[in-house]
């Protein structure tokens, strides 16, 4: 493996445009993967799915050079209708366009970050892996009281141009006091064998509110990971939703520090898995100061040969008196050879807080679907509707109410 | 000659025919095949015993410490232990309870603990009309009567090794973790219990009434086989504090449950925790396991855990037979500087199992609780159920309480629920109950043994009075 690295590192250094700086800085990151690999299952936070090896199995030649230099066809089919956005649009992990049509362009500022270090308290290699192999970092920084008219729409696509199977997405997003934010990450149904890894740095100033919407819906073969790291200051809000259910493999990480009182944070996720699907969410919230919140509803469905896993936790530092979290994952198991595995786990320090988790699993409820075949729908039907109604209940709390309307669309859902 | 060099010269004696006084012998110091085979002779054990403790020690050689837990320790040095050593003569015990620490007498007090017991806790040679009128003997006989068999585990390999061979190490193989395999490899003594088919054991089977049972050393092991159709409630330790000279106790209890039979096995802990500021005090680290083996078969865990420095236990149980049941009600107090890390595994094998957790933490002062508990319903379990609970209660802002349970559902038949909170006690509780006249520390003694109830009503009766006044003393010092 760490032949190919270094060839593809070669390559991708004699294509771009980095400046040695950036270049002995990417190298470092480089040395870091190729010690430490893919993470395994020896490792806590990799215990129900492997990725090391899902990636073995899936992806026969991994390699991770992608030509930078060369500019991709826009394709506008995979474009969303019936909502008027703002559009940041990556092929082949290359930014191809950014288009903030529809704000003010002095509210919003666009920098080269590639060169800012981001350090982490845990490890996670697929981060090294990201740093190296990612094109120029950018940081979008939405300006002090400005709310974004209209979403923010990124679009994950590939092409067959696509040297290589693995795409490393990176992007900062820096939130001014008192601004707003909302941002969908829209994946297609591209359906190569691609190792897809993202990571987002999102910065939450005083009163700020980020809404981030993953739509994963559409049946492909690509393997994602999805990290966002969140840092939240005095009363800002950060509410991420969900929706898992297209591809191979995707497991969604979110790490969220609540640095300053009245902060909160939601998450919210639904998994909607079938054939040989396996899909995790992994959480850690980290309150940190007094007065914070957060509040974290999964949910999943799962059919045939699926899998799916949530490893939840909450972090009570002794300084975070008055702290509220709360944790709920329910799976209904479809079919006898799905399996849903959970970890909510509570570490807490401190003794003025109310903190619970809550968990369950199980079939659907063999009453509940006798009451509705009584009332004349067949058992297809009545099970339809259970699910429906179990489904609805994460996305109702999605606060937006646009976009709310735009993912019933997208699941299908009745209301 | 120096001391080592001495106990290794004694150790060839031995060889040669034993003939030294039993009081007086030691093993080496350190670990190895020697001093594994010393133990086993001096027990005068068969060789399908040494064999197995043999088969173990081999394995202990590849295996490493586990260091996943949560309260770390310094290491432990293997090789600077005593893993054996006979008991006390009545010599070295002391003479009268006017001898021991005023403080261990005040807490006998406080239980409501008779002075006859408290002297036998401590190995006090009591007086011949106590010992001859001794509850321990007039239970032995009724035992007996029923075919029971209650005797130490050096016993059961002498008198009924047909029973130990094929039930020994059939739950913890000598194949597992590092501690559980250290027992293997070197356990003194425990108990040993079988009840025959059908039979309904008429009392709570105690280490207690075992003559002989005060110094089971720190590698315990204990077997209870319940046959078909039989029911046995075992309680291990009691509530008086317990004091003892090694830092290090990894004990192994295995339960055998046949076809329709119900085990239920009770522990009240409170071993010395160290002092006020974390130095000293026991490392429990004990593996416990139960196998519901037959049909209809049930296995109840009771612990109350309310001692050494750091608890380090997991009793489990392997739901194997169809329709078996797996019960674990659990409370663990942990103040000053205790650590404690402990829960349940619950794996469904069989149809139609059940399993239910109750699991109260509660830690005060420096201390850190965690619970740790897996869930594992496996494809082939169907229509089984697992039920949940486990909360925390924090007394001061310096303590930690965590959970970390694992669920794993691979049956769609099968329901999962689990809910856990993490709480205080509320200022109005505390108010109400001092409004009433009751002083700030017996306030939080009444509301903490609510918070509780539901596991202390699991206990046996006569148990369930002293775990209650235990649970107040345990918090003694942490509110105000």
């Amino acid at each position: 493996m760490s032949e190919q690295l270094l060839s593809d590192f070669d390559k991708l250094v004699k294509t771009s445009k980095f400046s040695n700086e950036e270049i002995q800085f990417k190298k470092n990151f480089l040395n870091n993967f190729i010690k430490k690999g893919f993470p395994n299952r020896k490792q806590e936070d990799w215990k129900f799915l492997d990725i090391s090896q899902i990636i073995k199995k899936n992806i026969s030649n991994l390699s991770y050079f992608n030509d930078y230099s060369q500019s991709n066809k826009i394709d506008p089919s995979i474009f969303v209708d019936g909502l008027e956005h703002n559009k940041i649009i990556f092929i082949n992990g290359k930014i191809e366009k950014i288009d903030f049509n529809f704000e003010d362009r002095n509210k919003i500022e666009i920098t080269d970050e590639t060169k800012k270090d981001i350090s982490f308290d845990y490890e996670n290699s697929l981060i090294d892996l990201n740093s190296v192999f990612a094109d120029k970092v950018f940081k979008i920084l939405i300006k002090k009281n400005y709310s974004l008219k209209k979403p923010l729409i990124i679009y994950h696509s590939t092409n067959d141009k696509i040297k290589s199977t693995n795409i490393n997405l990176r992007l900062n997003f820096e939130l001014g006091e008192n601004s707003c934010l909302k941002l969908i990450d829209y994946f297609g149904n591209n359906t190569e064998k691609n190792f897809i890894n993202i990571f987002y740095n999102f910065n939450l100033e005083k009163d700020s509110i980020l809404k981030n919407y993953k739509i994963d819906k559409f049946r492909n073969n690509n393997l994602k990971y999805s990290f966002n790291n969140i840092e939240q200051d005095n009363n800002s809000v950060s509410e991420t939703f969900i929706l898992s259910a297209g591809s191979d493999y995707f497991k969604n990480e979110i790490n969220c520090n609540l640095n300053g009182e009245y902060s909160s944070a939601f998450i919210n996720g639904i998994f909607s898995l079938r054939e040989n699907q396996q899909h995790e969410i992994r959480t850690t919230i980290n309150h940190l100061v007094e007065n914070t919140k957060s509040y974290q509803l999964i949910k999943s469905v799962l059919g045939k040969n699926s899998k799916s896993a949530y490893q939840g936790r909450i972090l009570v530092n002794s300084k975070a008196q008055k702290t509220d979290g709360y944790q709920l994952s329910k799976a209904i198991l479809l079919d006898e050879t799905s399996e849903f595995n959970a970890k909510p786990e509570l570490e807490i320090y401190a003794d003025d807080v109310k903190c619970s988790h809550g968990s369950a699993s199980g079939s659907l409820d063999e009453n509940s679907i006798f009451y509705l075949m009584s009332r004349g729908l067949n058992y297809q039907q009545s099970k339809e509707l259970l699910i429906n109604g179990f489904l609805m209940d994460v996305v109702e709390k999605i606060t937006d109410v646009e976009i709310k309307n735009l993912i019933i669309n997208i699941i299908g859902l009745k209301q | 000659m120096d001391t080592r060099e001495k106990d290794i010269e004694k150790l060839k004696d031995y060889k040669y025919g034993f003939t030294t006084d039993i009081e007086n012998i030691k093993a080496p110091k350190g670990l190895n095949e020697d001093v594994i085979k010393f133990i086993s002779n001096i027990k005068k054990e068969p060789q399908w015993m040494l064999d197995f403790r043999l088969k173990a020690y081999e394995r202990l050689k590849q295996l490493k410490e586990p260091n996943w837990q949560k309260p770390k320790y310094p290491k432990i040095d293997y090789q600077d232990l005593y893993y054996y050593s006979a008991p006390k003569s009545m010599k070295d015990k002391p003479k009268s309870l006017d001898e021991l620490d005023p403080k261990l007498l005040e807490t006998y007090k406080k239980l409501g603990i008779p002075l006859q017991e408290q002297a036998r806790l401590n190995g006090i040679a009591v007086d011949a009309v106590f010992d001859s009128v001794s509850v321990a003997t007039t239970f032995k006989g009724e035992l007996t009567k029923h075919g029971i068999i209650f005797c130490s585990m050096s016993e059961a390999i002498q008198k009924h090794p047909d029973l130990v061979k094929k039930y020994l190490g059939t739950v913890i193989p000598v194949t597992d973790h590092f501690f559980a395999t250290l027992n293997s490899a070197v356990f003194t003594d425990g108990s040993f219990v079988y009840i025959p088919e059908g039979v309904k054991c008429p009392m709570e089977l105690s280490t207690y009434f075992r003559i002989n049972a005060s110094e089971t050393g720190q590698f315990e092991r204990t077997l209870i086989i319940a046959d078909k159709g039989s029911y046995v409630s075992y309680l291990e330790g009691c509530t008086a504090p317990m004091r003892d000279e090694n830092q290090l106790h990894a004990a192994n209890v295995e339960l055998i449950a046949l076809d329709d039979a119900e085990i239920k096995y009770s522990t009240v802990q409170n071993w010395y925790p160290g002092d006020e500021n974390g130095k000293g005090g026991i490392y429990n680290f004990v593996t416990k396991r139960g196998l519901c083996k037959g049909k209809n078969s049930k296995i109840s865990w009771t612990q109350v855990e309310t001692g050494s420095a750091i608890t380090w236990k997991y009793p489990s149980c392997i739901l194997k037979g169809d329709n078996s049941i797996g019960e674990f009600y659990s409370i663990a107090i942990t103040n000053n500087h205790q650590k404690a890390d402990t829960g349940t595994k619950m794996i469904h094998l069989g149809k139609n199992t059940k399993s239910k957790i109750i699991s109260k933490g509660i830690s005060a002062g420096f201390s850190d609780m965690t619970y740790r508990g897996l869930v594992d319903i496996n494809s082939k379990a169907k229509n089984s159920s697992n039920y949940t609970q486990c909360d925390s209660l924090l007394m001061g802002n310096k303590c930690g309480a965590h959970t970390v349970p694992y669920i794993k559902n691979k049956n769609f038949d099968s329901n999962i629920a689990h809910e856990a909170t993490t709480s205080k006690i509320s200022e109005e509780q505390l108010h109400y109950c001092q409004q009433r006249g009751l002083n700030p520390e017996e306030a939080v003694g009444l509301i903490v043994n609510g918070f509780c109830k539901e596991v202390l009503q699991q206990l046996p009766m006569e148990f369930a009075v002293e775990a209650q006044k235990l649970v107040g003393i345990s918090l003694e010092g942490s509110v105000g």
